[in-house]
């Protein structure tokens, strides 16, 4: 009942295939970063899992099952136990911190909730208790155009935790936050997955939080698997190899660019 | 020494204006208006004579009364149409934007179309036809092209925001109708609601004058008391509809330079 | 730490204000949407539109509707010529850039701020009252037909136009025209050569678009007695001929398209 890339092509465009051929196997429970230069098909990857792509040949198998030969319910009924933390927060700017936190829910509960939420919160508490681990305390009523880039961040990555998903899939979560920020954010994450058995799968620029906090780790590099192993066994020779493209420098949380969103 | 080449005789300026003033001279004498004889000494002591039984202006109380209840029905006609204009609209905009597929769109696309292409008070006369006279045929009317013109602008509205939002519910496994809620009316509802209230605006003039074909408003009085040769009373009305065109014009103006200040 | 929305007491507070107005308001209008659907007025309705297809296409019946076309094409540019006689001196009069006051002494300061002060007024009233009031006012005067039209169109109009054209000449560049009125050379002169060509283009621009809607205008102060195709369609509404309606409205529509591309052309062969 894992999750399974099973010789799998993706093509975005009409060039050269995104990824190739790929072939990996995830366990449920399993917590596992994604490493390599821009463009080597991290963010691909992690969208394949979220349904998000549909894979040009091969398949991508989730729990155990092929989502695109699923009926639209069926499918929808997945996606609300896969949580996907994008790259750029997807919120609204008008939208209240409660009601973009309250939003991961949305799948799972019937029609009445939602619509009874938009004129008063279903749940305060919940989402309250999230933004304190977070370190976003007393900002649960504002407006999310008033956070800066990092706790608006935060706030997609509250949404995916009160989500409850099975399969978390986190696309550069801590690009946007400094090096103890992100060491917070991602460590909650773990500790949400581990938790309550979920799959972890985050796919990282920086170097450093991935080998901290990951005891598995994929390089990719061209769209290919260029190594997967155990956290320990990652050597600096290997690294250097991987970011060869980027003029050699392995990218650390320290030396991020800090997207000013 | 530099010269510059002589200017071109545009020669296609010269034939439009040449065209232009043809067509000008033409509606005058297809019309065959009597213009000297309407700017006559003779005409022009008629019109005077005419204005001058508009004035002085009945302002007793009964009539202003009266002329008050008008003004607040062609308000509530204006409020009322604007919002059911509003909330169909919203509606429409959804398959008009392409969100229910491209046959959808292309028929609700049609729908709003035929809606504000259709002249407000022929929508009237219609509605007045259909529900009779009154201020719920204004109603109708104003809400029929209203619906038309606010519908495109919607879809336009939902056509323009970015489709992450939506995308990222949906991914988490939203319904439609969740991801409406949630992701795109968020986006949208200060455009909604800024020319839902542009709308109402000009509505409030239309509202005016829809009375003409029984639609209630103070378009309906001015209509009824010309009818009788009340001239006073006419005048009267008119300077009510001014007043309020222009306390509207203030009102909104003064509105906007707030709003702007506020909302951002 | 809140745990409750502080957000709500003010929401509920708005939605008791809706509803205070709302109320009174749908009873105001007698808002019955059970009268559109009940199956009389229903019936009515659908007969109506009903007849709409086939529009009518008798042969009698299109020349009349191509008369009243052209009737209507001839309202709305005798009436915009006719609102240029108003607007040309009112926005000149209003503009300040061709106020001497403003770049120094002048005498009569007081006659032009009062002359211009009275301008604006009388450009108000102009727009203010719609041009259907006025059409109606002129067929009382000058009885049914197109001459009401014209005159209403002229005189709503040429306030819209004064206005806006002040304006115009107010924004565009008046360096030039401020240079030759310190000069000491006159009002007009000043006007033709310093604001007129910078001006030009948005002048007839505008000019143009409100030719648009006069011509839109002349169609609905047909209802009033007006002339054209306006006075036609409420001529067959009045005896419920749908066929005919049908048709004058897809005339109508027609129409509107046509003004649409001949503005579009005539901008662009002059601008």
């Amino acid at each position: 009942m894992g999750f399974e890339f099973k010789q799998v092509d993706f093509c975005y465009g009409l060039d050269q295939p995104t990824l190739k051929n790929l072939s990996l196997k995830f366990q449920v429970g399993e917590t596992i970063a994604i490493i390599g230069p821009s463009g080597s098909g991290k963010t691909s990857l992690l969208h394949l899992l979220g349904t998000s792509l549909r894979p040009s040949r091969g398949i991508v198998s989730l729990f155990g099952k092929d989502p695109w030969q699923l009926s639209a319910l069926h499918l929808q009924k997945m996606r609300s136990s896969i949580g996907l933390i994008h790259q750029s927060p997807p919120i609204p700017l008008r939208q209240r911190v409660i009601t973009a936190i309250l939003a991961g829910r949305l799948g799972q509960w019937p029609f009445w909730k939602s619509l009874a939420s938009l004129i008063y919160p279903i749940d305060i508490q919940g989402p309250a208790e999230l933004l304190e681990k977070l370190g976003l305390t007393g900002r649960l009523f504002d407006r999310c155009d008033q956070l800066s880039g990092g706790q608006l961040q935060r706030v997609s990555v509250a949404r995916t935790l009160y989500q409850g998903a099975q399969l978390i899939l986190a696309d550069e979560p801590v690009s946007a936050m400094d090096p103890v920020l992100a060491d917070l954010t991602i460590q909650i994450l773990k500790e949400d997955a581990l938790q309550r058995q979920a799959t972890f799968i985050a796919s990282l620029h920086a170097v450093d939080i991935a080998l901290r906090w990951f005891p598995r780790i994929i390089g990719l590099r061209d769209g290919a698997v260029f190594f997967d192993l155990r956290a320990e066994d990652v050597t600096q020779n290997l690294l250097r190899e991987l970011y060869a493209s980027e003029a050699g420098s392995i990218p650390t949380q320290n030396n991020q660019q800090i997207l000013g969103l | 020494m530099n010269t510059y080449p002589a200017e071109q005789f545009c020669i296609k300026c010269f034939t439009t204006i040449l065209v232009i003033i043809t067509c000008i001279v033409g509606s005058f004498v297809y019309l065959q208006m009597p213009l000297f004889e309407i700017f006559s000494a003779e005409s022009l002591a008629n019109l005077s004579t005419y204005v001058g039984r508009f004035f002085p202006a009945d302002i007793s109380s009964i009539f202003l009364k009266k002329i008050g209840i008008g003004i607040i029905e062609t308000l509530a006609i204006s409020a009322i149409g604007t919002l059911v204009a509003s909330f169909f609209a919203i509606l429409l905009a959804l398959p008009a934007a392409g969100l229910f597929g491209s046959l959808a769109q292309q028929l609700v696309g049609f729908l709003l179309n035929f809606l504000r292409s259709v002249p407000e008070l022929v929508w009237a006369t219609l509605m007045v036809l259909t529900v009779g006279l009154g201020p719920f045929a204004g109603v109708l009317a104003l809400a029929l092209h209203t619906a038309g013109v606010l519908g495109r602008l919607f879809a336009q509205s939902i056509e323009n925001s970015p489709t992450q939002i939506a995308r990222s519910l949906e991914l988490s496994g939203a319904s439609s109708m969740n991801i409406f809620l949630y992701g795109l009316l968020p986006q949208i509802s200060s455009q909604i609601l800024s020319y839902s209230l542009y709308r109402w605006e000009m509505n409030i003039r239309m509202a005016t004058i829809l009375g003409f074909v029984g639609a209630g408003g103070l378009g309906q009085i001015l209509f009824y008391e010309l009818s009788l040769l009340h001239e006073a009373q006419a005048c009267s009305v008119i300077i009510a509809m001014l007043l309020l065109v222009i306390g509207v014009d203030a009102i909104s103006a003064k509105l906007r330079r707030v709003q702007s200040f506020s909302l951002a | 730490m809140t745990n409750y929305d502080p957000a709500a007491p003010r929401r509920f507070l708005w939605l008791v204000f809706a509803f205070i107005i709302l109320w009174p308001a749908l009873l105001i209008t007698q808002f019955n949407p059970l009268l559109f659907f009940e199956s009389t007025n229903l019936q009515v309705l659908g007969n109506f539109l009903g007849q709409f297809f086939p529009p009518q296409t008798a042969r009698d019946f299109l020349q009349i509707l191509f008369k009243a076309t052209l009737e209507t094409l001839a309202i709305a540019t005798a009436g915009i010529t006719l609102a240029l006689i108003i607007a040309i001196p009112l926005g000149l009069i209003i503009s300040q850039s061709l106020s001497i006051s403003r770049i120094g002494p002048a005498n009569g300061h007081l006659l032009w701020w009062s002359m211009r002060y009275i301008a604006r007024i009388i450009m108000m009233i102009l727009r203010g009252v719609p041009e259907i009031v006025w059409a109606l006012l002129l067929v009382r005067v000058f009885g049914l037909g197109v001459t009401a039209g014209v005159l209403a169109i002229a005189v709503t109009y040429g306030g819209m136009l004064g206005k806006v054209y002040s304006e115009i000449l107010e924004s565009s560049d008046t360096k030039s025209c401020r240079v030759l009125l310190q000069l000491g050379s006159g009002r007009i002169v000043a006007f033709f050569y310093g604001l007129l060509p910078g001006a030009s283009q948005e002048l007839a621009s505008y000019t143009i678009y409100r030719w648009e809607c006069a011509l839109r205008a002349s169609v609905v102060m047909g209802f009033v007695g007006a002339g054209g195709l306006g006075q036609l369609m409420d001529q067959s509404m009045k005896l419920l001929n749908g066929s005919e309606v049908s048709s004058i409205l897809i005339v109508f529509l027609l129409l509107v398209l046509l003004a649409d591309w001949l503005s579009y052309e005539v901008r662009r062969q002059l601008l």
